[in-house]
């Protein structure tokens, strides 16, 4: 029993592993009405363990000779991660039914995904690290290429499969380095070892620039976004509003989690190129939206940027960045999940559509609709007093606190450049004419769209839960700092 | 010269860098099908397990054969997930040359 009671930290991560087994089943032996069974089944398995993260908030455990680390970090990331999955999961019910891709597997693959991002944020060495990010990747892939019958969803998968098993190579390839430098793989060992070295040897470089390359492919931080724009644009829509949301979430979860406890003696190292890849995500975001005409492809444009934006705070290395990280995240994952409810409304009768165009005069069919999609548009562009605004606040002035005026001064700068496109739709929305309507809002994106519009507008009033959260968060991380 | 030269760690890292480069240049170079790249990426994988088992061994430490053996493991389930992708992407474009990919730029 005493044994037991030791693994009981590890219980949300036991509930989704044998929930999703057992859904699988479900969806294997229920032929006609498997998908809506498992789809349905999902959202209380993915309850029970949000249920379990926050009912033993505080505790901190480390399971598996130090490979699984329990903390309240790990906790806040995994809470977010697997809200953006049920609200996902949620949205996707009708875009799924209506194109016929309404399948069990579909869902039972986002578990799994689901499953290695939880994973990946209590990994604590490099090899749970690494089975962590494949458990998830090897998902996506396949969900990715799901419209098995359409070229560009099946491109899309080839592409993200190319790009992401070449990033996997990378990031085993620092592994494989920092291991024969240290000797060890335990993160906390590895920070043991770099300390008593001195000044950190060439190898230990190469691995750690390794693992950060491989780290910044999957949060699509440029230079390793090339994948981005196709990716979110040829798979299907519930499936791009899924990858905008969760997997770049965990991502961001694990790259701090390496930095601050494998790396922490390297940071003068990898401080220069933590700052250099989220200069030039918040540019390429900026810049790289403006021709877009796609609204997904928008949107990949509009997540590289954001994510430039969070690295803003992970640049700044203290206990204040890290919170502002985790502020941004959280807003940025409400703000992405209303404005994929909107793309996802955009049908005419049968056919999905995806041009920017397709919105034009929305006001005029579906005013509060197109209120909340502005209000969400104009916290993405960080205009104050909506969430988008505080977030980018809090990552800057952490920016500033850490002397790093350079850094806070090209994104506030970058912001304007966004603004422009963010403002293009809202313009294209309320301002030209309209062309036919499109169809009917289904109820779960009025929701889904009515809450998040909601979050960023009364934010302001209320922000304490989403700071707080995020303090107790940053305090587990770097308790001393 | 009875001795020789012993092959010492430097020798096999070096192999494990070459062959991971040639990987990564297979996967960029390449212009006429994707199973080559498939082929590279699992040449990646294996250069990285000659370096860990060369560290391990030289270490004396186990654990970098028990990354490599969970490499090995992910690599031949990465390897059938390319394969599948490649098989829906022939069934929908009926080609799978690397300049055929290309239905969606910018």
């Amino acid at each position: 029993m005493n044994v037991l009671a030791e693994y009981m930290p590890l219980l949300p991560e036991v509930i989704l592993f044998l929930g999703t087994l057992l859904l699988l089943m479900t969806g294997v032996f229920n032929e006609q009405q498997g998908a809506k069974v498992v789809w349905g089944l999902a959202m209380p398995v993915l309850g029970a363990a949000i249920f379990f993260l926050i009912k033993d908030w505080g505790v901190n455990a480390v399971l598996f000779n130090g490979s699984f680390v329990v903390d309240d970090f790990a906790r806040l990331l995994k809470v977010m991660v697997l809200l953006g999955g049920i609200v996902t999961l949620y949205m996707s019910v009708t875009y799924l039914s209506e194109s016929g891709l309404f399948k069990p597997e579909y869902t039972v693959l986002l578990l799994f995904s689901l499953l290695g991002m939880m994973m990946m944020l209590s990994a604590n060495d490099l090899i749970a690290m690494y089975l962590g990010l494949e458990v998830q990747s090897l998902a996506l892939y396949v969900v990715a290429s799901f419209r098995r019958d359409s070229v560009r969803s099946s491109e899309a998968g080839m592409k993200y499969f190319v790009l992401g098993a070449l990033s996997s190579g990378m990031l085993l390839y620092g592994c494989s380095m920092v291991y024969g430098f240290t000797g060890s793989i335990n993160f906390e060992d590895i920070a043991k070892a770099t300390i008593t070295e001195g000044a950190p040897s060439v190898g230990m470089v190469i691995g750690l620039v390794f693992i950060l390359a491989g780290l910044a492919f999957k949060i699509s931080a440029v230079p390793f976004h090339m994948w981005t724009p196709d990716v979110y644009e040829g798979a299907p829509t519930p499936v791009t509003a899924f990858f905008a949301a969760c997997p770049k979430i965990a991502a961001m979860g694990l790259l701090i989690r390496v930095i601050h406890s494998a790396f922490p003696e390297m940071q003068p190292q990898w401080n220069q190129i933590i700052i250099f890849i989220s200069i030039a995500s918040m540019l390429l975001g900026a810049f790289g939206a403006i021709g877009q005409t796609n609204i997904k492809r928008l949107m990949a444009y509009s997540s590289i940027g954001h994510m430039g934006f969070a690295l803003v705070g992970v640049a700044a290395g203290n206990r204040e960045g890290i919170e502002g990280v985790l502020v941004y995240l959280m807003i940025y994952l409400i703000m992405t999940v209303g404005a994929f409810a909107c793309i996802l409304a955009m049908r005419r009768n049968e056919e999905m559509v995806e041009n920017i165009e397709d919105l034009r005069g929305l006001s005029q069919t579906n005013l509060p609709a197109a209120f909340m999609f502005a209000m969400l548009m104009f916290s993405l562009a960080g205009i104050p007093p909506l969430a988008g605004f505080f977030a980018k606040f809090y990552v800057f002035m952490a920016a500033v606190k850490a002397d790093m005026f350079v850094l806070a001064v090209v994104g506030v700068l970058a912001s304007v450049v966004g603004a422009f496109y963010y403002l293009r739709i809202i313009k294209i929305m309320f301002f030209d004419e309209p062309k036919e309507g499109i169809n009917e809002m289904p109820s779960q994106l009025k929701i889904v769209l009515g809450l998040s519009g909601m979050f960023v507008l009364l934010y302001v009033v209320y922000p304490n839960p989403i700071i707080d959260s995020a303090k107790l968060a940053a305090k587990a991380l770097l308790p001393t700092v | 010269m009875e001795t020789g030269m012993t092959i010492g760690l430097s020798h096999y890292l070096s192999v494990g860098a070459i062959l991971f480069t040639l990987g990564v240049i297979g996967i960029f170079l390449n212009r006429k099908n994707v199973i080559i790249i498939l082929m590279s990426i699992e040449l990646m994988l294996l250069a990285v397990n000659i370096n860990l088992v060369a560290f391990s061994s030289f270490l004396g430490n186990l654990e970098g054969q028990i990354f490599a053996l969970m490499i090995l493991t992910v690599a031949a389930g990465e390897a059938a997930i390319g394969l599948a992708i490649v098989v829906t992407y022939f069934r929908n474009r009926g080609s799978i040359a690397v300049e055929d990919i290309n239905m969606m730029k910018g």
